[in-house]
């Protein structure tokens, strides 16, 4: 259980490394964290030629507030996102979803750009990515351009990122004052990956709610409950608007079955956490 | 071959290795420190967990040119003067181990848990030592030992 053979190479700035990716013209592998990675790499699931490591590349480590957006940089590491107080008031659900990521030596060396560029379906973070509406700065030889969670997802491990791009930044709305919020998940062990996870966040501004959902772990990539939020948009967040939102969810998700759940299973459980999150994130709405 | 510079427990430790070393086997092979064990090789089991920069972190899912400039405290480092540190006494007094394999990954995930959460409830240490294996004592000494120690360490008012 040791890796192949690479060359290994750690520039200090973004452009440097995105040369490398020109270079090794995707046959190079960016490593962040490395707690998926590294894993891959040990199994020799993952040989490739050369791993870039962005680890010395003190520029995309940084959380940061800026015009209603709260900007993450990719090498960000989970830990700091647990205890960034810019985080805890500004996105309470990204903060809560990030007690679920793994565990705490996990959490100490992965980081938020890491877990969203790996895009498997049951991770946290893209799920909240998608339920805030947030996206991803990707900057390549030709330069940078945003993309959203719809557009970035493309189906189990895979994202629409180039070969030689690299993912530099992610940013999130910052979540209105008084917005409840709550992420549920099941596992088989706490910090074991999602086998359904839901982030929910509600407000309400001129007497009307707004509703965020979205899944993880019920399908090929993270899943936006569109028609759900709109039950309790319409309806209000009464138990019985809830009841029909959490129903309509388990029709919006396309999961698939695996060793660890059937797809009526994953189904189910999308109903029962959707209403779990929003009766939890209803409880926490303040105004 | 890269050449790593790093310190260990407080000493200065140099070694010479091929990239894709991972840096547990770096920590036993090269520098001889054998206290950090080897289990799963990718990231469940918890056992090769040490402290890097501060943190816990897992050593079979490091490479060790990347520790290279890092300070790291393995399992070996946890004495002072001859004596237990007060972690591993608690472990002691409340049946933390029986084999032992996992000890080494438990008591320095348990020291990171403490030190971001010194007085951590019976569920917050089953959730913080979650991230390591053991396989002898059903956690329940574990637990009892965490929670002892974080009453030993706690700053006296």
């Amino acid at each position: 259980m040791k890796p192949a053979k690479f060359e290994y190479h750690a520039p200090s700035t973004v452009d440097e490394a995105i040369a490398l990716l020109v270079r090794y013209d995707g046959d190079a592998k960016l490593l962040a964290g490395g707690q998926s990675l590294v894993p891959l790499l040990n199994f020799r699931l993952a040989r490739p030629a050369a791993l870039i490591d962005l680890n010395r590349i003190g520029s995309l480590a940084y959380i940061r507030a800026h015009d209603g957006h709260v900007q993450l940089g990719a090498m960000t590491r989970q830990r700091a996102i647990e205890f960034s107080p810019l985080v805890g008031e500004r996105l309470p659900l990204l903060r809560e979803a990030t007690r679920f990521v793994g565990h705490l030596p996990i959490r100490s060396r992965g980081t938020i750009g890491g877990s969203i560029a790996h895009a498997d379906p049951s991770a946290e973070y893209p799920a909240v990515l998608t339920a805030l509406d947030g996206e991803v700065i990707a900057r390549g030889p030709k330069g940078e351009r945003t993309v959203a969670p719809a557009a970035l997802f493309e189906t189990y491990l895979t994202t629409t990122l180039g070969a030689d791009e690299i993912l530099t930044e992610v940013r999130l709305p910052a979540m209105p004052a008084g917005a409840g919020w709550a992420f549920e998940e099941f596992a088989r062990r706490h910090g074991d990956f999602a086998i359904v996870g839901v982030a929910a966040a509600v407000w309400r501004a001129d007497d009307r709610v707004t509703a965020r959902l979205a899944t993880a772990g019920a399908g090929a990539t993270p899943r936006r409950l569109r028609a759900s939020e709109e039950i309790v948009e319409r309806d209000g967040l009464g138990d019985a608007a809830i009841d029909a939102a959490a129903r309509r969810a388990s029709e919006l998700v396309e999961p698939d079955s695996d060793i660890h759940a059937s797809a009526d299973y994953r189904r189910h459980l999308t109903a029962v956490f959707t209403e779990r999150a929003l009766k939890r994130a209803r409880e926490r709405m303040r105004g | 071959m890269a050449d790593i510079k790093l310190t260990v427990n407080g000493a200065v430790r140099e070694g010479r290795c091929e990239p894709r070393k991972l840096l547990v086997d770096f920590l036993r092979e090269d520098l001889g420190l054998t206290g950090t064990h080897v289990g799963c090789e990718h990231g469940i089991c918890g056992a090769c967990t040490v402290l890097v920069n501060g943190e816990a972190a897992r050593s079979c899912l490091m490479l060790a040119v990347q520790a290279d400039g890092a300070t790291l405290t393995t399992v070996e480092g946890l004495m002072r003067d001859g004596k237990l540190h007060p972690l591993q006494e608690a472990f002691r007094e409340h049946h933390g181990l029986q084999c032992g394999f996992c000890t080494p990954g438990m008591l320095l995930t348990a020291l990171d848990l403490l030190r971001t959460n010194p007085g951590p409830t019976e569920d917050e240490v089953r959730e913080g030592i979650s991230a390591v294996l053991c396989r002898c004592t059903g956690y329940h000494g574990i637990v009892k030992a965490v929670r002892a120690a974080a009453a030993a360490l706690a700053p006296r008012s």
